[in-house]
């Protein structure tokens, strides 16, 4: 009961008891409690939902977050981690509108990871936005007002008087004015205003937020290669180090001979780490670390490291056999997680009975900038330079592992250099600290080149999914089943869970929101032979492709157009409040603020087919697919184009996406999002796959483990902002949610290009004649 | 053994192993970080530097080889960042988390170098080896023809 994810997408599980001390889960991790935690999520009386349901919940204090300066300079904290989202950018830019700032003399500088100081800094789960507008909105507001009142004082007036209007403070009747920088002293000695007082201003208002006209805050220091990531830290006197890590996971070093290592010119020592027993959590893998005067000394001599290895239990992981065993699975009853109606009964009535099974095998996350770290302990004290998606939880990794007291670590956030969940995982700066220690606490920059990254990460679930369904003599789905079988997160967390957890199957399996009388959803067991760690939208991705595709099998049965038969299987537009359907964990949001609203998923299905031109004429060999889907509490439709030319070769001449995320703070953010989205989606449909055999990953870098480039990405993305909502309305993610949709959609497309159904991923060359 | 690199304009003696790849002496021994590790085997391009104003991966580059040669970085592109490749990168917020962008920035002011009216096949047939896992490669299509159209007309 005392489990509280130190980082997830994952669910703050509803047994979680509030203001449980983080310390209690890591010097605890009771593993009874976790798994009691995670499948047994009832309401609690005291539920707490969005930022207030994270740990440490949210802080609104300007006085921490904002600071004027006597040039007018105003410093605004960005406390979320910038992946390429545009944390850095957009929620600064909220803050400087409220505050009525000029959006050139802002500043942003990045927090520390201190969630005491800043509340929740765990950057994933499309949720910084999400959880952060309507505080950071009032910050920017409270410090307007504090420069206002301090204005008025100042010229002993009424303070409705006068109006902060772009970095002054004006009096109307008299035009007298009073700078930012001028007023910034007396301002900040001024209580900061309740929030019952706070005047948010007028939309209609708004000089940046809904505009998506601000640069990125960062462009000039990535256009001249003076952005710093967690790689690119120097320190004085730093070392740099590699570690040779077991390839089979549970791998052990029975022996190792650093003799030829030694001689590698530049190679000045190796470290032995210790790994540490299945469920790490974000403890590393242990092995050989190499420290050298510079990184390819480090690489050199780990070649020529001889080191035994005990593979342990894993060894056998065999991604052929491992594929056989799942579907095995998912042909066999299993945990029932959702029913409606008599599922069996209408299969056996049903005029038409139709199943089909979809594979979706690891992926790895393969950001651009590969984990690092630089750590360096001086007198006790431990500080870190990393590339983390959750700073607070590489703090107390640090702590746990180094054995040092809270206070003597400190965590500075760097850039990342693309995140997609890989680095909510901060095994990598332990190892630094670990390296560091055994340096007697030298700088160590810890690198881990890209064979580590492919090999080593927290991959994307393995999944296989079989759908059956029954159709009446109208064509009518009136049964539907699903069997998901997939390795869970949580495997990294307890002991040999078999079974998804309530934030797993919340990601499109049993929200599913089809407007069908009998239905069952099945979860049979499936055990974890490797690391499994969140990727960009997570079970979305297996769940959305089984769903989206077996919507356009069922379709194509029927004879009727997918689009049309699509709409008709999410049936009229309603409320669908997600406690009735068994959702457990709504994105960690209030079932009560983001039900699921077909209307809006119906919304974006049309948005992006009127926008495709969906049932235009198209040449032989090309043609439209459509997929919908509600993730991270934001809905997606994407409708792809495919030609098939000679010999199966796939191009993609063009693709639409619709989004409905509510209000839209930064449109440039959401659009670049979108666009990203689209060629991640297609990335995995046509090429991600991570296979194992004796245990180890066979691939390794950009080689074999292939990602879209250039020349195979759409030719055109088309993205749809739908109409926002109003800026008091619920809003929705928009990091991960346009991936799910993209693999149906693309499969659906080839489908009706050629009529060869793909239910395996990767597509690579299933076409080729 | 001792190597004199000309980067950016200006000598640096480094006295490295011969076969180490320049990259790691950009960014381990002389501190110039904006040149990116990727891949390692000339699969990813976020290492791209000009050798004697062509692309080239530093990751495969030995240091011996690039002794005696104009080598440019990111940071040597021009003085102030406003090369109209940075300028039109930055007009189009090409970036999402920035990390490769040095290196398709390199290759793209290549391209312009040798074609400077890029097609759409010449773009892909350039910048195909350079990748982006944020996908920002409709981006970098429409700031690369952005520059093009500047660059012109500058000429």
């Amino acid at each position: 009961m005392t489990y509280q994810p130190t980082t997830s997408l994952a669910p703050t599980p509803s047994l979680t008891i509030a203001n449980i001390s983080r310390r209690t889960f890591l010097t605890g991790v009771a593993a009874g409690s976790l798994v009691l935690g995670l499948d047994f999520p009832a309401l609690a009386a005291e539920e707490k939902y969005a930022g207030e349901g994270m740990a440490n919940g949210l802080r609104e204090d300007p006085k921490i977050f904002i600071a004027i300066a006597e040039d007018g300079t105003v410093t605004i904290i960005c406390h979320r981690a910038e992946m390429g989202q545009g944390v850095r950018t957009s929620l600064p830019m909220v803050v400087a509108d409220e505050l009525e700032a000029d959006w050139a003399r802002v500043r942003v500088t990045q927090a520390p990871g201190d969630e005491a100081r800043f509340g929740n800094q765990d950057t994933d789960g499309s949720r910084s936005m999400r959880h952060h507008f309507a505080t950071l909105r009032r910050m920017g507001a409270a410090a307007r007002q504090m420069l206002e009142e301090a204005a008025a004082k100042q010229w002993n007036v009424p303070v409705a008087e006068v109006a902060a209007v772009n970095h002054e403070v004006v009096h109307k009747p008299t035009d007298r004015r009073l700078s930012y920088g001028e007023l910034a002293k007396a301002a900040s000695e001024l209580p900061v205003p309740a929030r019952e007082s706070l005047k948010l201003k007028d939309p209609a208002q708004f000089r940046y937020i809904g505009k998506g006209e601000v640069g990125l805050i960062d462009g000039m220091d990535i256009t001249t290669g003076k952005a710093q990531y967690g790689i690119d830290t120097r320190l004085d006197g730093m070392v740099y180090a590699v570690v040779a890590r077991p390839q089979v996971f549970g791998g052990t070093v029975k022996s190792f001979d650093d003799t030829e290592t030694l001689k590698v010119p530049g190679v000045l020592k190796t470290v032995a780490i210790d790994g540490t027993p299945a469920p790490a959590v974000f403890q590393p893998l242990g092995g050989i670390a190499v420290i050298a005067t510079n990184t390819w000394a480090a690489i050199k001599g780990r070649e020529a490291l001889k080191i035994v290895w005990d593979d342990g239990p894993n060894a056998t992981y065999d991604s052929v056999a491992y594929k056989e065993t799942i579907t095995a699975a998912v042909r066999a009853p299993g945990k029932v997680v959702r029913e409606a109606g008599d599922t069996d009964k209408a299969l056996g009535a049903a005029a038409k009975r139709l199943e089909a099974e979809y594979y979706i095998p690891h992926i790895a996350h393969a950001t651009m900038e590969p984990p690092a770290a630089v750590v360096r302990i001086v007198d006790g004290k431990c500080e870190a330079w990393a590339c983390v998606q959750s700073p607070q939880a590489t703090h107390d990794n640090l702590v746990q592992r180094l054995g040092l007291a809270s206070e003597n670590v400190t965590v500075h956030q760097t850039l990342l250099g693309g995140g997609f969940g890989r680095k909510s995982k901060p095994d990598y700066v332990v190892e630094a600290g670990l390296i560091s220690k055994a340096m007697d606490g030298k700088p160590v920059k810890l690198t881990w080149t890209r064979e580590d990254d492919i090999t080593n990460d927290y991959f994307h679930a393995v999944s296989m999914e079989r759908m059956e369904a029954g159709l009446d003599e109208s064509g009518k789905t009136v049964a539907w089943l699903h069997r998901s079988a997939a390795p869970t997160i949580v495997s990294i967390f307890a002991p040999d869970p078999k079974t998804e957890a309530p934030f797993e199957l919340g990601m499109g399996l049993v929200d599913m929101p089809f407007d069908i009388a009998n239905l069952r959803i099945e979860n049979p067991e499936a055990p974890a032979h490797t690391r499994i760690g969140w990727f960009r939208s997570v079970y979305n991705v297996p769940h959305a492709f089984a769903v989206q595709s077996f919507a356009a099998e069922l379709a194509a049965e029927a004879g009727r157009d997918p689009k049309d038969y699509l709409l008709d299987l999410i049936g009229p537009p309603r409320q669908v409040d997600t406690r009735d359907i068994s959702v457990m964990w709504n994105y960690g949001e209030d079932p009560e603020l983001y039900t699921i609203d077909t209307q809006r998923l119906r919304g974006v299905i049309d948005k992006a087919a009127e926008a495709s031109g969906w049932g235009r004429t198209l040449p032989k060999g090309s043609g439209l697919g459509i997929a919908a889907h509600r993730s991270f509490v934001t809905y997606v439709a994407a409708v792809v184009e495919v030609a098939v030319g000679e010999g199966g070769a796939i191009t993609i001449p063009r693709v639409d996406i619709a989004v409905d995320c509510g209000p839209q703070i930064n449109p440039d953010r959401i659009r670049s999002q979108m666009e990203g989205a689209v060629i991640m989606g297609v990335s995995l449909a046509m090429l991600g796959e991570i296979t194992f055999k004796d245990g180890r990953a066979e691939q390794s870098n950009f080689d074999t483990y292939e990602v879209t480039r250039m020349d195979a990405a759409p030719k055109e993305i088309h993205v749809h902002l739908m109409p926002p909502t109003a800026y008091d309305q619920p809003l929705g993610g928009v990091g991960e949610p346009g991936v799910p949709p993209i693999a149906p959609a693309l499969t659906n497309a080839i489908f009706a290009a050629v009529g060869k159904r793909i239910r395996t991923l990767p597509i690579r060359d299933q076409l080729a004649t | 053994m001792a190597f004199t690199l000309k980067i950016n304009g200006t000598d640096h003696t480094v006295d490295v192993d011969g076969e180490t790849p320049l990259l790691w002496v950009l960014r381990d021994v002389l501190g110039m970080t904006g040149t990116k590790f990727g891949c390692g085997l000339a699969q990813c391009g976020a290492c791209t530097v000009h050798l004697d104003g062509t692309a080239a991966r530093s990751c495969q580059t030995p240091v011996a080889d690039a002794a005696g040669v104009a080598v440019t970085t990111i940071e040597g592109l021009s003085a102030d960042g406003m090369h109209p490749v940075q300028v039109a990168w930055r007009e189009i917020n090409v970036p999402q988390c920035g990390y490769c962008q040095s290196g398709q920035m390199m290759q793209a002011a290549s391209l312009l170098t040798e074609t400077p009216s890029p097609t759409d096949e010449d773009i892909d047939a350039a910048m195909s080896g350079n990748i982006c896992r944020c996908g920002t490669y409709p981006r970098i299509r429409a700031a690369i023809k952005q520059a093009a159209t500047k660059m012109a007309g500058v000429q």
